[in-house]
């Protein structure tokens, strides 16, 4: 006998939820934290004080909060704006909040490698002549994503653990099937185990990519 | 936004302070103290204990501290066993429940930590302590483990900051702490934005205190480069008392 029920199948869609709202978010993250990031490093820049207020606000404030203050902000604000009562999407939130969160780690961790390329390298790039979009993508982005890669691939792997956590503002992941089966059955010591070893496969996939991907692309010139 | 209320939430918020600071602080004790023998273990165990201690790092760390929070707290009650023994007097309690979670949890991310401390001490080291004639637990009680300890600190401030953060979890299991305060706060005035952005402001207040402690001790601690300045202890020899007296002239 199963001891799932029909769970079972659920399980698998709120699977994919789990997937793919860790990889939009994760993926937006990342181009949000390459673009602060960079906007960071250059010398000239602007928004560097409003870059660390941010992400020292993201950093040292629970992942928990923000779920909760974009979810039921964004419905207050999404209703002020449409002018009735409008609620926003549980995905929509959590896409939000964990691309905010990621994006104020992914800014860190890409400033950090940004930094440790040696200053050379750019003063060799502009004594070749190439302008400040070349240098980026032809010099220092290779070299600086190399170097990022292994807290970057931690990233990701605290991202899925955080994902669970939209679960408490009602996205029907699997962390919400576990709790409805529970229950709804009975037997939550099931339900919570079949959720952590899906979880853990989740994360062992993404570390296992990541360990790939160093051995693939491993820093250059160490 | 309304300051009225910002204003009210700043007066009721900070109550549940208390309770945040006692689940980080009662966690990350018990944490420390369960990942001492463990790292130890990890780091310089036979090959069957690291591997059993691996298991247990890498089902925590590759696990949402929700699920385990979750498996405690709905899911030991399903065992018979448990209902029937004492422990089941204190697992009822959400607050004991989500202490063990934390504690387990933080234990597993303090043991990486650690480990990877011990492994980074320098070889030498321990070769010169064996050579003084230390024996192996004084090797590691003077040698290795605060070496280790002062390499681990960086990431065991991030720790730190991480318990901060995973406390308001104990919400989701009613505790009242910051986070729980403040959804019950939502609830009733349904004004999330204030609310919870005073919650988020005594967050990163608690947490950048955590920051600059571990940076505090961190330099307190620092041995390369500048030592420490002590009161220099040497033998002062005694002034003559008599007094000189100038001859009147």
């Amino acid at each position: 006998m199963n001891p799932m029920g029909g769970f079972t199948a659920q399980f698998a869609a709120a699977f994919l939820i789990t997937v793919s709202l860790g990889l939009v978010s994760g993926s937006l993250g990342t181009v949000m934290g390459l673009l602060l990031a960079m906007s960071k490093s250059s010398p000239a820049s602007r928004f560097k004080a409003v870059v660390t207020a941010y992400t020292t606000v993201v950093r040292g404030v629970p992942e928990l909060l923000i779920i909760l203050l974009i979810y039921f902000g964004g419905t207050i604000f999404a209703s002020k704006v449409a002018g009735r009562y409008v609620e926003v999407n549980a995905f929509t939130a959590g896409v939000i909040a964990l691309t905010v969160v990621f994006g104020g780690y992914a800014t860190e961790v890409f400033r950090g490698a940004i930094a440790a390329v040696p200053a050379g390298q750019t003063e060799a790039a502009k004594s070749l002549g190439l302008n400040a979009w070349q240098r980026w993508a032809f010099v220092i982005g290779p070299q600086m994503l190399r170097l990022a890669l292994p807290a970057y691939g931690n990233l990701w792997i605290s991202l899925f653990k955080d994902t669970a956590l939209v679960s408490i503002v009602g996205l029907t992941d699997i962390m919400r099937v576990a709790f409805v089966g529970a229950g709804s059955l009975r037997a939550p010591l099931t339900f919570y185990l079949a959720a952590s070893s899906l979880y853990l496969s989740l994360t062992t996939i993404t570390l296992l990519s990541i360990r790939l991907a160093e051995r693939r692309y491993p820093a250059l010139g160490r | 936004m309304n300051l009225s209320l910002m204003f009210d939430a700043m007066i009721v918020l900070p109550s549940g302070i208390v309770l945040t600071l006692t689940l980080t602080v009662l966690s990350l004790t018990a944490g420390f103290l369960l990942a001492v023998p463990l790292a130890f273990a990890r780091a310089f165990g036979r090959p069957s204990l690291s591997l059993g201690v691996l298991a247990y790092t890498y089902v925590i760390r590759g696990t949402p501290m929700l699920v385990q929070l979750f498996l405690l707290y709905y899911g030991l009650g399903q065992i018979e066993a448990v209902r029937a023994s004492v422990f089941w007097l204190v697992l009822r309690d959400p607050f004991w429940c989500a202490l063990l979670a934390f504690s387990l949890n933080c234990a597993a991310h303090t043991t990486e930590i650690l480990c990877r401390g011990l492994l980074s001490v320098p070889k030498g080291v321990v070769e010169a302590a064996a050579a003084l004639g230390l024996k192996r637990l004084q090797i590691a009680r003077l040698v290795t483990f605060p070496i280790a300890f002062r390499i681990s600190l960086p990431a065991y401030g991030n720790e730190v900051v991480g318990m901060i953060k995973g406390s308001s979890l104990a919400s989701t299991v009613t505790l009242l702490e910051i986070t729980g305060m403040a959804r019950q706060l939502v609830s009733s005035t349904f004004a999330p934005y204030e609310i919870f952005i005073v919650a988020g402001a005594i967050y990163l207040a608690l947490t950048t205190l955590a920051v600059k402690a571990t940076q505090f001790l961190e330099r307190r601690l620092s041995i390369d480069g500048h030592p420490t300045r002590r009161r220099k202890v040497r033998f002062r020899p005694g002034l003559p008392r008599h007094r000189t007296t100038t001859p009147v002239p």
